[in-house]
């Protein structure tokens, strides 16, 4: 019995390895090695370079591991109503979606080396890159990065690249987990970073003009930025073309169905992250890096660009373009190391895109904001909450609480409410302030509960 | 293909909303407002569905198609390991819930899942630990060498260079020199592998580190790889791994053992996770125990009681180099794959890869040039340049390949290899499989000699002829924005 179960085992059946004994037998005679040993065929590392040890435990079958992972997947609480956001967002994907990205055509095939094997990632990315245009007014997109914060470093660096100067400001409304990724990032080259703390919410306007120079390669901003906040920044971007420097957008795509566009603001390259469209939380990942810009810097940016083309017989077709730019050919000399893209993610993006469409994406974004300016009187109402109400938000606020809001956050837990970010986590000066998002998945029954058990924590 | 912009007819929508529920109006001021709808297509659902079945029909992918693209892995998917990513307790999972007090708690299962995931990955490649942030291979790649400039800058060392064998992949240079460093690059010599007395002129004190491949791109192993270590470390320098290859040698030997000190994976190549059509991959870290303080923040941490929580207080730590903790659901897909597998299973996907791939090379070498005819490990490169004389290149052979329905393998790469056809076939593929390729090859070898001129219309079968790239980079037409928004 034993030894019947070691020649199941032989064969390969978990790993996934087709052959029987038979043809590993005969495989290795073919190559000129007579026993039947195949740790033969790694004569070529020395014995003195063995692995030293490969403590692992045994395999197991697919109902074990799918025992032990839905053990460990009920240590996970996703049943709490949710107002976190800080650029994350618990938005309503169309079954849709998931049907089109579980085919493993997509799904098992990589990068677009071979066009005339890949027309079908290789038109989607087209589609997306399309899409994204559209929802922002740039020109040219690429095929994606890795997520909003990688995305917002390559804009910095291809600012800098574009502009030959090396300053550049920071709008205090940036996502401050993005600040914290761009000072990791530049940390060994020499880069002047200028932070500048919001005003009333909104971008403060002189200070920006103060710190504004000939040196400047570009300003960052976000719209809407980290405490919810709208602003138009057709100033700003005046201001710094003025002098010589560029405007970079972080936007938040969803929004972009009501929102005034990074084009019409001025920017010269956008980014964002694209997990609003339709891409699930996941635990931080994986997320979608979007970045677009103007016509006349495309050979500046970074990663995979399709471009459309056609074939021998002049039929349309699509290649990936523009890879002179690129770490495959120029080495060390590339705008940047990226090698792959979030190609599923940009498709799932993509298919998302297409079924809200036109009419639905500016649907989505109008309901978010009914619904935020809900929660904002009902939570307004809250004896001891004050909401800030200085400029106007999209789909997220901020409140000040009486009480520590850490406390209150984990009491508000053990009532099934995920209630909010405390933003004295990422600026020290805001320990009483939270930071509440709310989505078209949010009722106005959640919002009601929630202002009640909100209620009942602080007083009772 | 039409594009879906083409299906697009006013009025048409595709999803459904949710009701609107209370009673608010948006009164925001205009100029906070775009001035046009943005012009997303208005397709229906059943439309949206079909254009993108009809487009994945249009793709060659690892189930439907032999896939033999050298130094990218494309081994199967498990379904199992799809399956499990879906669960909805990691799907929902905000990754800000774990930073709120008492929110730990309530992650841990996913928190567990990183922690567990770190510690088979260390012992698989014999590092101290692993962080899990990095999104890509590349992202590893320039996750560890900030780390080794941050480890440089604490001990006050002044380092200019990394120093790069000419066969190694274009993202080592790249990640090499966006994180600050001068890149140099040394010959490989006649085995394939680089140049010990070149490496030895250019090792000096101002060398902050060595980046390698082992085995190399050209699948061989540097048999003097520990010396190299060693002289590496004598100067104060650290060693870089590329876990491209990893695939070769699980269980055999590992990066730890042979003196590397970072240390790359691509959980998207060795451990089965979906390629994507381009990602999302993961490129996790692992550093020796001198370098762990230098990992990114934040790290999971396993308390007293059993219980996990993010620890972000590590002052020498590079900071953060993703928004959370990495590609979450592409690393609970790899460390399923692990449970499955086990220690005996991964064993036997080195064994077997290295197996298929001494198959295919010594069966082709009678009808290719196999300028490194050494024994290689998961891959090697063929050379078409008998048949290039012929006028039959490697692009040629690469687009035959297609019309027989066999992916091409990577072509022109390693550069130090003229015609380069990298191949690399893993351990998922039958023998039967092999059998065809080979037959196929030998085929087109014989056509190459009989009628070379043939060569120039492939393929015939797939969905577009060759295409014209040249025209792509001039029209520089890479959206659909024929439209009067614009």
């Amino acid at each position: 019995m034993n030894n019947e179960l070691k020649v199941v085992h032989g064969v390969g059946k978990m790993s996934y390895i087709p052959h029987s004994k038979e043809d590993r037998t005969e495989m290795l005679k073919a190559i000129g090695i007579k026993s039947t040993d195949m740790a033969d065929l790694f004569k070529c590392i020395p014995e003195k370079l063995r692995a030293r040890s490969f403590d692992l435990p045994s395999g197991m079958s697919e109902l074990e591991v799918d025992k032990t992972l839905r053990r460990l997947a009920k240590k996970n609480a996703t049943d709490l109503i949710t107002f976190v956001g800080g650029g994350f967002y618990d938005h309503y994907t169309p079954a849709a979606v998931d049907a089109v990205v579980s085919r493993s055509e997509f799904y098992t095939a990589y990068t677009p080396y071979q066009p005339e094997a890949s027309q079908g990632t290789l038109q989607a990315i087209y589609e997306y890159q399309s899409c994204i245009c559209h929802l922002t007014e740039m020109e040219v997109s690429n095929a994606s990065l890795y997520d909003g914060g990688t995305a917002l470093y390559e804009a910095a660096m291809m600012a800098m690249r574009i502009t030959g100067r090396n300053k550049i400001l920071m709008d205090g409304g940036v996502n401050p987990i993005y600040r914290k990724m761009l000072e990791s990032y530049t940390s060994n080259l020499s880069i002047e970073f200028v932070e500048i703390p919001v005003c009333h919410g909104q971008s403060h306007r002189d200070e920006i003009e103060k710190y504004l120079d000939d040196k400047t390669a570009a300003i960052i901003l976000q719209n809407p930025n980290f405490f919810g906040v709208i602003d138009d920044h057709t100033d700003i971007s005046e201001m710094c073309h003025a002098k010589g420097a560029l405007v970079i957008e972080s936007v938040y795509p969803v929004s972009l169905g009501m929102l005034k566009t990074p084009r019409e603001m001025g920017a010269d390259i956008t980014t964002g992250e694209g997990q609003s469209l339709g891409i699930p939380l996941s635990f931080g990942g994986p997320y979608l890096g979007f970045i677009a810009t103007k016509k006349e810097y495309a050979r500046k940016m970074p990663g995979r660009i399709v471009g459309a083309t056609v074939d021998n017989e002049g039929r349309r077709a699509f290649v990936l373009t523009l890879q002179t730019r690129e770490q495959h050919i120029r080495r060390e000399k590339a705008t940047s190391n990226i090698c792959s893209n979030e190609a599923l993610c940009a498709l799932r993006a993509l298919v998302y895109m297409c079924l809200t469409g036109r009419g639905g994406i500016k649907m989505v974004a109008r309901l978010c904001m009914e619904k935020t300016e809900y929660a904002k009187k009902k939570l307004s109402k809250v004896k001891g909450v004050e909401v800030k109400t200085s400029s106007p938000t999209f789909n997220e606020f901020v409140i000040r609480l009486p009480k520590d809001p850490n406390e209150i956050i984990g009491k508000l837990i053990d009532k099934g409410f995920a209630a909010g970010f405390p933003l004295g986590r990422y600026y020290p000066d805001m320990e009483d302030y939270m930071l509440i998002a709310v989505t078209e998945k949010r009722t106005k029954e959640d919002i009601d509960r929630f202002a009640e058990a909100l209620e009942e924590v602080l007083w009772n | 293909m039409e594009l879906i912009f083409e299906r697009s007819r006013k009025g048409k929508i595709g999803g459904t909303l949710p009701l609107k529920d209370v009673n608010e109006e948006v009164k925001v001021d205009p100029a906070y407002l775009r001035s046009r709808d943005a012009q997303l297509p208005c397709v229906s659902e059943p439309e949206v569905v079909r254009h993108f079945t009809r487009l994945s029909n249009m793709n060659f992918g690892v189930d439907s198609h032999f896939y033999p693209l050298g130094s990218c892995t494309m081994k199967y998917n498990p379904k199992f390991t799809e399956k499990i990513a879906l669960l909805e307790e990691f799907t929902a999972l905000h990754p800000l819930q774990p930073q709120l007090l008492k929110g730990a708690k309530l992650t841990q299962g996913a928190l567990e899942i990183i922690y567990n995931l770190e510690a088979v990955l260390s012992e698989i490649t014999g590092m101290a630990e692993y962080s899990t942030h990095p999104m890509a291979g590349a992202h590893g790649e320039l996750t560890g060498v900030m780390m080794i400039a941050a480890y440089h800058r604490h001990k006050g060392n002044v380092r200019k260079h990394i120093l790069i064998p000419d066969s190694g992949h274009g993202t080592n240079p790249a990640s090499a020199s966006i994180a600050g460093y001068e890149v140099k690059a040394i010959p490989s010599n006649a085995d394939g592998v680089m140049d010990l007395e070149e490496f030895k002129k250019t090792l000096n004190e101002e060398v902050a580190a060595v980046m390698l491949t082992c085995p190399n791109t050209l699948g061989v192993f540097n048999p003097h790889i520990k010396d190299i270590a060693d002289l590496t470390h004598e100067v104060g320098a650290l060693m870089y791994y590329d876990g491209a290859n990893l695939n070769a040698i699980m269980g055999k030997t590992r990066p730890g053992d042979l003196g590397f000190d970072v240390v790359h994976l691509n959980l998207h190549k060795t451990f089965a996770t979906p390629h994507g059509g381009g990602g999302p991959g993961a490129g996790p870290v692992g550093v020796t125990k001198e370098l762990a303080p230098f990992l990114p923040v934040s790290r999971v941490v396993k308390k007293d009681d059993g219980t996990f929580e993010l620890d972000y207080d590590e002052p020498l730590s590079i900071g953060y180099i993703a928004p959370f903790y990495g590609n979450f659901g592409v690393l609970l897909k790899a460390y399923a794959y692990i449970l499955l597998l086990g220690k005996e299973g991964l064993i036997e996907v080195s064994e077997n890869a290295v197996l298929n791939a001494n198959y295919l090379k010594v069966a082709l070498s009678k009808y290719y040039d196999l300028p490194y005819d050494k024994n290689c490990l998961h891959e090697f490169v063929l050379s078409v340049s008998r048949q290039a004389e012929k006028g039959v290149r490697a692009v040629d052979m690469a687009k035959a390949l297609i019309d027989k329905g066999i992916h091409p393998p990577t072509i022109y790469f390693p550069m130090i290899v003229k015609e380069a056809m990298m191949v690399e076939p893993t351990e998922t593929e039958s023998r039967e499989t092999l059998d065809h390729f080979i037959d196929v090859m030998k085929y087109l070898a014989e056509l190459a000699e009989k009628e070379p001129e043939l060569f120039k219309d492939f393929p015939k079968t797939a969905p577009v002829g060759r295409v014209d790239e040249v025209k792509a980079a001039k029209d520089m037409d890479v959206a659909c924005l024929n439209d009067d928004s614009l």
